[in-house]
């Protein structure tokens, strides 16, 4: 299994793999990151054999590399995920991803007579609790579980 | 779907939201200024200046004496108290509307059944925005001028046991007095039926702060009698999963006039209006009443609003 997996990362030659995404994530994290939109080699595996957590989720993308502040938006649902950069085969940088202080554009406001239901406009969250992850609405100021966050 | 950009937004200076905009200094400046406003409530000085008043959802008192206000200071009134004659009922959005108005203004007032619609007001314009009350969320005017009817009753805002009675779980108003009163070191007193108890994000604000506090369900002569303001407020029936329940304590928390024999002297009766049956008419009379004159300190209060919302101070020659 351990070989495979590393034969896995190995196999890209240039672009990023994300891994250690909770299985339960992994599809609102391609949702977050656009990924249904890109054209180049991408491969997800889910329900993989984890050392940390039961299962896990990994992501491949060949020849694209996002910036950190793109990355970092999984960080609500999976904040548990890496991501490793790859040039020429190998893994020039292994990196966490962190939660940013402001989530925009991602959650939906579980509040229907928030603004934000109602006009077309960005929501926009605070992180107010880092563990729970806990972020309140910059608009209507109600306070959602990020376990229990809706995603756009 | 906002995918890779992160616009920044930025609240426009001079705008009010929330109470929570504001700093100790700037409430104490604000009360200041409504005093100077209640000596000389017809002071000229929004000649030329134009105001909307936007009320996409109907309200009597908050509009008109935010109308009375700016008739009061000389500056003219546009706007609209019914939504359904304007364009938003055409599906006009927000910020398009806003736009809109801000071409013509020097300020909007507006209130909105949608709860963060200020706002984002403040976000889409330049002009600034004076929110009068976004759904159940925020009226920071109202706060003002509980402040300053405070302030003027009791010659100061530190020190003060103030009683909160009825709804505290929706009631917007008594939620936005704690945080306001932050900084002066209240005791709260808070008198309510387990239906419409105080939130505990509420009393975690006030631990977090240092306010002291106390819970009560019944509203006992010992609670009246250490009080120095008791705010009143409305329990509605639609506020009960369970009617007996509405109807077993709706009687519970009406004040008569009998019950304030022994209260202090310096006690003054708030309630943020309407009334229907948590005050009972025979206290009307009773000189610690206050909440007419309350209301009419929301004149003086907002004049100070609109003219710190224009940058206009007529204390500072």
């Amino acid at each position: 299994m351990t070989a495979k997996k590393e034969l896995a990362v190995a196999a890209l030659r240039d672009g990023i793999v994300i891994d250690h995404i909770p299985s339960h994530s992994l599809f609102k994290c391609v949702k977050i990151l656009g990924l249904e939109n890109l054209d180049t080699q991408l491969t997800i595996g889910n329900n993989l054999h984890s050392s940390k957590f039961d299962k896990k989720g990994i992501i491949k993308v060949a020849d694209v590399y996002f910036p950190e502040s793109v990355l970092n938006r999984i960080a609500l649902i999976a904040p548990t995920a890496v991501v490793n950069t790859i040039h020429d085969f190998v893994v020039t940088e292994k990196r966490p991803v962190a939660l940013p202080d402001e989530i925009v554009g991602i959650v939906k406001c579980d509040n229907p007579k928030c603004i934000s239901n109602n006009e077309p406009m960005y929501t926009r969250f605070s992180v107010i609790n880092r563990n729970p992850v806990v972020i309140r609405c910059h608009y209507c100021s109600h306070t959602i579980n990020a376990d229990k966050a809706v995603i756009l | 779907m906002c995918k890779f950009a992160q616009k920044s937004v930025k609240m426009n200076s001079n705008s009010l939201v929330s109470i929570s905009d504001l700093s100790k200094e700037q409430m104490l400046s604000l009360l200041e200024l409504a005093r100077y406003f209640e000596e000389n409530p017809n002071h000229k000085i929004l000649d030329g200046r134009v105001v909307a008043t936007l009320f996409f959802e109907p309200s009597t008192r908050t509009r008109l004496s935010f109308e009375t206000a700016v008739n009061r200071l000389g500056g003219r009134i546009i706007g609209f108290s019914d939504a359904s004659t304007t364009s938003s009922s055409k599906g006009e959005t927000l910020k398009d509307t806003i736009i809109m108005v801000s071409n013509y203004v020097d300020l909007i007032i507006m209130r909105h059944y949608l709860e963060g619609a200020a706002r984002y007001a403040t976000e889409v314009t330049d002009v600034p925005i004076i929110n009068a009350g976004d759904g159940a969320h925020q009226h920071p005017s109202q706060t003002m001028l509980d402040l300053y009817s405070i302030y003027k009753t009791q010659g100061r805002l530190e020190d003060l046991t103030i009683t909160l009675v009825g709804d505290l779980k929706y009631g917007r108003t008594v939620h936005s007095l704690i945080m306001a009163m932050k900084y002066f070191n209240p005791t709260f007193r808070f008198v309510a039926c387990k239906e419409l108890q105080m939130p505990s994000e509420y009393l975690e604000f006030c631990d977090k702060h240092g306010i002291k506090y106390t819970e009560h369900t019944d509203f006992s002569p010992e609670v009246i009698n250490t009080s120095d303001i008791i705010y009143m407020t409305r329990v509605q029936r639609e506020r009960f999963t369970d009617i007996m329940e509405y109807e077993r304590v709706k009687d519970l928390y009406t004040l008569h006039n009998a019950m304030l024999d022994d209260s202090r002297d310096n006690l003054r009766i708030l309630h943020p209006l309407p009334r229907v049956n948590e005050i009972a008419l025979d206290v009307d009379d009773n000189p610690k009443a206050y909440y007419f004159t309350q209301a009419k300190n929301g004149l003086f209060t907002r004049q100070a609003l609109i003219c710190n919302a224009l940058g206009i101070n007529p204390l500072k020659k």
